[in-house]
């Protein structure tokens, strides 16, 4: 009764009361079993809470990160295009453009681990093991100039490692620095002299623009706007039967719209790296355009693995089914190619996938 | 309630408010003439005579295609790829207090994922006496409650620490919603597994790819913090965290994890890359804030604004924005036409919630000269939302978290909105 009463009278947050459950409890859930804690419990701290045996040195760690972090991270840890820098920026802290790296901004090493065990490679989470992620985060320290080229790093060196911004960091102080200074009773009248306009930001001229100029999401004018609305259907409508006349679409026919709409979706893990469509140029991978029937490691201008090249020269085309086939499994397919995602499990996926790369890639 | 006696809605009020803004009072309410008979009402409009949709066309309803216009926008320089990155709440086009979930803005860390109930499972272990498992169903059997909250990205406002930069307030303050949630609190969760006095901490998280974790000191697990599955009346929308979401009251977005698969209790702080590498505030002398979870007061007009210029002229001006503090209730807003020289009180309308977003109003006769729009929340600890220099003097220009400073909006006599800084 009393618990029931507790619950039923706390309309609030606050007025679900902790006393009246905590005796016996509501008896909801099971209890985890420790495979499945060993599973989902995979926090590292910086103490060394959670880490599991292990060890890597810093030339496997060459070896494994240019496999599976080089293509976003460089080669040597410098960051490509904007994806994180790892290494460098060792006393930039207080330049106009601070470059925080492991080495000159994250305070524990236990960090580095626990990031790329968990949440790394970009799209292909959890597939690091423990060995190889030891091995990564010797390298990483590596690239840093922190330790030598023999340096093994292993669960019983690991807390020795101290980063050297760890004593960077200050728990926040807003409590003493800020809030003081800031609650003072707001002036009301003549607070200040008359004031000048001393930035616009129309000056950088940065901000998503509509088709008119305005930026992005500008209201259209109440009075005008049913007619709008109407001037932009319009519009949309001429546009598709031009669209088609293109060859484009012509082959695009060949595949059932259903399908190709699938593999856009599909298509959402794959263009994080992979642009594709009008103006689509390379990125952390090469651009999708007109990939179907040309020869493996063969798009302009992109920079490919060794073994994505040598793939080509000994006549790999892509294919519906070449395609398919390293979609699967594409480190089994290319052994040390540099796309760095773990394959398509469902074969409706990479049969939608193929479908929209060929369409929406069409050139 | 809040909205019927308060300056600016009487016809004295709204005269004593022009005369403050230092313009001319324009006979304010005189109605134009018409040239002649509106065709909209003296013609039978279709509308007005064949048939709407049938109660079968639309079995969930989106907004009227006029309102089109009215969605997320992101700005693809920010980030390399869009499944790690971040859209903003077009919060120059929404009234009131509650956003829609459609429009909310979203920030991924690899992308939103599709989880269903039936897969879906929380964990509770560490420092408790039994560590438990909970599907979607166990979690429907414990007591509700009930919370309304803004969720606002550390970074909201991250682009203009260096100066005014993104022209509309969807870009500069929208990463921001506010919902009303439904949810297991927290704090009975953690009971039923029986957290052990060495306990200090939690850490949370989420089920996606990037397993983004944070963690909470027990204080505020036990608090206020929700295990939430409703979202403005409805399940949580996928982009969201659907099924089952947390809800941190008044701390930064980041904490708010989605998809949320594991609540471990530890001894310490887990120091995840979310809290140190990244949500860390870097000051000017090289050191760096951690821990700086509190949201502190902030306010912005959102209309008019660079998105929502005046296109009717000069005379009665609906100046309307947003204020929210981390740290309670929003006790006032004072809105300033002439870049912070004068100050006057807007009016909160509707009801004002504790780490909500409240929503404010001042209603003037505008004589059609170029206003310098500033607003500037004040909350119930009396903290005074500081102007941009204040913060940038004591932080310097790398902070990029928690830039809550005072937004200048300058409208011009044609009624276009600049954002703008002044000195």
């Amino acid at each position: 009764m009393s618990k029931l009463a507790n619950v039923l009278t706390g309309a609030a947050l606050l007025a679900v009361t902790a006393g009246a459950a905590q005796a016996e409890g509501f008896g909801l859930g099971r209890e985890a079993l420790p495979e499945e804690i060993a599973a989902w419990d995979v926090a590292v701290l910086p103490d060394g809470t959670g880490l599991p045996e292990g060890s890597g040195d810093v030339w496997t760690g060459d070896e494994v990160f240019a496999e599976a972090c080089a293509a976003c991270h460089g080669d040597f840890a410098e960051g490509i295009d904007s994806w994180p820098p790892l290494a460098g920026g060792l006393g930039s802290l207080q330049d106009r453009r601070p470059v925080k790296t492991v080495g000159s901004y994250w305070p524990y090493v236990s960090t580095v681990w626990d990031y790329v065990h968990r949440s790394m490679p970009f799209g292909a989470a959890q597939t690091i093991s423990a060995d190889d992620t030891y091995a990564i985060v010797a390298y990483i320290l590596y690239s840093n100039g922190l330790v030598d080229d023999d340096f093994v790093l292993s669960h019983e060196n690991f807390t020795e490692v101290v980063l050297p911004n760890a004593g960077g960091f200050i728990v926040d102080d807003r409590a003493e620095t800020e809030y003081p200074r800031f609650s003072a009773a707001p002036c009301m009248s003549d607070c200040r002299e008359p004031v000048e306009i001393t930035k616009r930001a129309v000056t950088l001229n940065v901000t998503p623009e509509d088709p008119d100029g305005k930026p992005a999401g500008t209201l259209p004018p109440i009075m005008a706007s049913a007619e709008a609305a109407e001037v932009e259907a319009t519009e949309t409508a001429e546009a598709e039967p031009a669209a088609a006349e293109e060859p484009a679409a012509e082959m695009a026919a060949a595949y059932d719209p259903e399908l190709v709409a699938a593999g856009e979706r599909v298509f959402n893990k794959c263009k994080a790296c992979h642009k594709i469509g009008e103006g689509a140029k390379n990125g952390t991978g090469p651009h999708l355009n007109g990939v179907i029937g040309h020869t493996a490691g063969s798009i302009e201008g992109f920079r490919y693995s060794k073994a994505m090249l040598e793939a080509g020269e000994n006549g790999l085309v892509w294919t519906d089914e070449t395609l398919g086939a390293y979609l699967a499994d594409p480190r089994g397919y290319i052994p040390r190619n540099k796309m760095s995602f773990a394959g398509l499990k469902k074969q409706e996926e990479i049969d939608a996938v193929i479908a929209y790369i060929a369409t929406a890639g069409a050139m | 309630m809040s909205d019927d006696t308060h300056k600016g809605t009487t016809r004295r009020g709204f005269l004593g408010t022009a005369a403050a803004a230092g313009g001319a009072v324009v006979g304010a309410a005189t109605a134009a003439r018409a040239a002649g008979p509106d065709p909209l009402i003296t013609e039978v409009q279709d509308w007005a005579s064949s048939f709407g949709d049938p109660v079968d066309a639309t079995p969930y309803g989106m907004p009227i295609r006029f309102e089109s216009h009215v969605v997320r926008r992101n700005v693809e320089w920010l980030t390399e790829s869009p499944v790690s990155s971040i859209n903003f709440t077009p919060i120059h086009a929404l009234e009131g207090t509650i956003t829609p979930q459609g429009c909310a803005f979203e920030r991924h860390h690899s992308g939103a994922i599709e989880l269903s109930k039936a897969d879906y499972r929380l964990m509770i272990n560490g420092l408790v006496d039994k560590p438990l498992v909970f599907t979607y169903e166990d979690l429907m059997r414990f007591p509700r409650a009930s919370t309304t909250a803004f969720c606002e990205c550390a970074a909201n406002g991250g682009m203009e620490w260096g100066g005014a930069q993104l022209e509309g307030c969807q870009f500069t303050q929208g990463m921001i919603h506010n919902m009303e949630y439904i949810g297991v609190p927290l704090r009975l969760l953690l009971e039923e597994a029986g957290v052990q006095p060495e306990g200090t901490w939690i850490y949370v998280e989420g089920a996606d790819a990037s397993s983004n974790g944070r963690s909470i000191p027990m204080e505020k697990a036990m608090d206020d913090v929700l295990v939430a599955f409703y979202a403005n009346g409805e399940a949580l929308r996928k982009e969201h965290g659907y099924p089952v979401r947390l809800v941190v009251p008044g701390w930064e977005g980041n904490m708010w994890v989605k998809w949320l698969r594991r609540v471990g209790v530890y001894h310490a702080a887990v120091e995840s890359r979310e809290e140190t590498s990244k949500y860390t505030d870097l000051m000017a002398d090289g050191t760096a804030r951690k821990w700086t979870w509190v949201m502190d007061a902030k306010s912005v007009i959102t209309s008019p604004s660079p998105q929502a210029p005046i296109r009717h002229g000069k005379g009665p001006l609906v100046i309307t924005g947003l204020a929210w503090s981390g740290h309670g209730k929003i006790a006032r807003v004072d809105v300033s036409l002439d870049g912070g020289v004068n100050w006057q009180e807007a009016r909160l309308t509707g009801d004002v919630k504790s780490k909500a977003l409240t929503r404010f109003h001042l209603d003037i006769d505008w004589d059609g000269s170029e206003m310098i729009l500033q607003s500037r929340a004040i909350d119930e600890t009396g903290y005074v939302q500081p102007t941009k220099d204040e913060l940038r003097e004591i932080r310097g220009l790398n902070n990029v978290y928690h830039n809550n400073g005072i937004q200048t909006w300058w409208v011009r006599e044609d009624g276009e909105v600049e954002n703008v800084e002044v000195g």
